[in-house]
């Protein structure tokens, strides 16, 4: 009764401990010890699991342990910011498979337990099932391994509507009858549906995936907590839960699209062909500018707005951004970042890479806070954002994106927008600020680009 | 109250836990939300450990109990190690 009692105990702090660290990223000051109270619950939290009397055998978890912790601080200390979407999709498919494991084993302790354990052991095991495959092809996609445009083929759902019933049918089967056959069955259902739902969403929605598989691997650790009996994880599997849900909504909100249309997905499936960007950029009307100009007139600016998209990831642009803030700001110019809610491919990708850029948060400013102040912008530089920039989405009732929230930069006195050729953006809609007259393209890859700007600002002073 | 009620109120009380907390994460910290969130759902390392440390289930139980164990670590270091990184990163002027 002690030990139990301890045990709850340390769970308790644990839960505690975890709720402080969330609490945490409320502010970028606090952040850094939220996310130590975070492990220090995660310490409390295994060794207390470590004398659960349970535990007898101690070899395999002890080198489980060592050979984990080594392997993810290699990887967490090498990765790439820019990767960083990557990285989380791989590590949200471990915690999917895990939880498939952890119902398994616990399916061999307890073969004979009763119908609610086993609909627990059930529902544990698919969601797991789910979320590892599903982040295994959204790992796919990102590191583009697979195509990131969507797959599509014709039945899908009607197949994904038939799996989901085997599925059921297996589980079902399983709860009557504690077969370990009809669970495994229903795994392996549950793992194709994972490839097949992640499969047809693209490239631009993964913000919403990478989110919707947060929540899932938080699901999936709360229902291994009511198999288990165990508070702490149904507390935590909610915490992490709710987070990937809450995302998934503001990112959904960002692009003025349901879930279910995102889910269901297809989204900007069309690439235009390419030619040449100059020409073609002639022949419609659209005026291109070179470095020069662009530098000639920031120089005489009082206020730049730039605005970064997945384009500054892609040619690892921030570097080079962060010394043109610094020339601007020398030039006593203000410079903010205007950062969309989807820009690039996770929640807040953008102010990772800027930070990871030393550009200081202060700097970097959210949509609501920066679209009043683009009336009183000398300057609007768009770096690689092309949909979320669109005015299309405010003025035409036929446009795809029509009514996304977008970053009002065609209010800015002269907009100049770097770009690498003509083709659309994602969505395959044109964007209409370049037939704007105080709109004008430099084309050209945004890194060497962007630091061009930088030199030449220097050398102007 | 039978014991799964009670941990059904507890499921439910978390839930609202979990929506005022998250709400109240500034955006620009959605990253390292993500990665944070990653590591503690690691958590689920508890479940592993009990099935890796089971005797009574033979091998081949505890070869699973230790792949769980494995994954899960890998996660719960990857991620805080990830998001210590990048919140290291977040300067002021």
């Amino acid at each position: 009764m002690f030990t139990a009692n301890v045990l709850a105990l340390a769970y308790l702090a644990a839960a505690t401990l975890f709720i402080l660290g969330l609490k945490g990223l409320t502010h970028p000051a606090s952040a850094r010890r939220g996310n130590r109270y975070a492990m220090l619950g995660m310490a409390v939290a295994v060794l207390a699991t470590l004398f659960n009397p349970a535990v007898k055998n101690y070899g395999f978890i002890i080198a489980g342990l060592i050979v984990g912790g080594i392997i993810g601080s290699v990887v967490a200390m090498r990765i790439k910011m820019t990767a960083m979407p990557q990285l989380v999709a791989a590590l949200h498919s471990f915690v999917g498979l895990a939880a498939v494991l952890v119902a398994v084993g616990t399916y061999f302790m307890h073969p004979r337990a009763d119908a609610s354990l086993m609909t627990e052991l059930f529902v544990g095991s698919f969601i797991g099932a789910v979320t590892f495959t599903g982040s295994l092809v959204a790992f796919g996609k990102l590191q583009a391994l697979l195509p990131s445009k969507p797959l599509l083929f014709k039945g899908r759902h009607l197949l994904n509507a038939a799996l989901a019933l085997a599925m059921l049918g297996f589980g079902i089967d399983f709860v009557w009858h504690h077969h370990l056959v009809s669970l495994l069955a229903s795994i392996v259902m549950a793992a194709s549906l994972g490839v097949l739902l992640v499969l047809p969403i693209g490239g631009a929605d993964m913000p919403v995936v990478v989110s919707m598989l947060n929540s899932y691997s938080g699901w999936a650790a709360a229902a291994t907590g009511f198999t288990l009996g165990n508070q702490l994880l149904i507390i935590t599997g909610a915490l992490v839960g709710f987070s990937g849900a809450i995302l998934s909504y503001i990112m959904s909100q960002a692009m003025n699209r349901s879930i279910i249309s995102i889910v269901l997905g297809g989204f900007g499936g069309h690439e235009a062909g390419e030619e040449t960007a100059v020409s073609t950029a002639a022949g419609k009307g659209i005026k291109s500018a070179s470095v020069e100009d662009a530098v000639f007139i920031m120089s005489n600016a009082s206020k730049v707005v730039i605005v970064p998209g997945y384009g500054m990831a892609v040619a690892q642009a921030q570097h080079a951004l962060k010394e043109l803030l610094e020339t601007l700001h020398h030039k006593g110019i203000e410079v903010k970042f205007a950062i969309h809610p989807v820009a690039g491919r996770m929640p807040g990708h953008m102010n990772v890479l800027l930070a990871e850029a030393d550009v200081p948060y202060d700097n970097v400013v959210e949509m609501d806070e920066i679209n009043p102040e683009f009336s009183s912008t000398d300057v609007a530089l768009v770096i690689g954002a092309n949909d979320v920039t669109n005015p299309a989405a405010k003025s035409q009732k036929s446009s795809p994106i029509y009514g996304m929230p977008i970053l009002e930069v065609n209010r800015a006195k002269q907009i100049f927008f770097v770009k690498r050729s003509m083709k659309p953006g994602y969505s395959g809609v044109e964007n209409l600020l370049f037939s704007q007259d105080n709109c004008a393209l430099i084309f050209g890859d945004a890194k060497t680009v962007c630091e061009q700007m930088a030199t030449e600002l220097k050398a102007a002073a | 109250m039978l014991e799964p009620m009670l941990t059904l109120y507890i499921f439910v009380l978390a839930c609202f836990v979990g929506y005022w907390v998250i709400w109240g994460v500034t955006p620009s910290l959605h990253t390292p939300l993500i990665s944070l969130t990653n590591a503690i759902s690691g958590i689920v390392i508890v479940g592993a450990i009990v099935v890796a440390g089971a005797s009574e289930i033979g091998i081949g139980g505890e070869l699973i109990g230790f792949v769980a164990v494995l994954l899960a670590s890998i996660n719960i270091f990857g991620g805080f190690v990830v998001t210590q990184r990048m919140l290291a990163m977040f300067k002021k002027k």
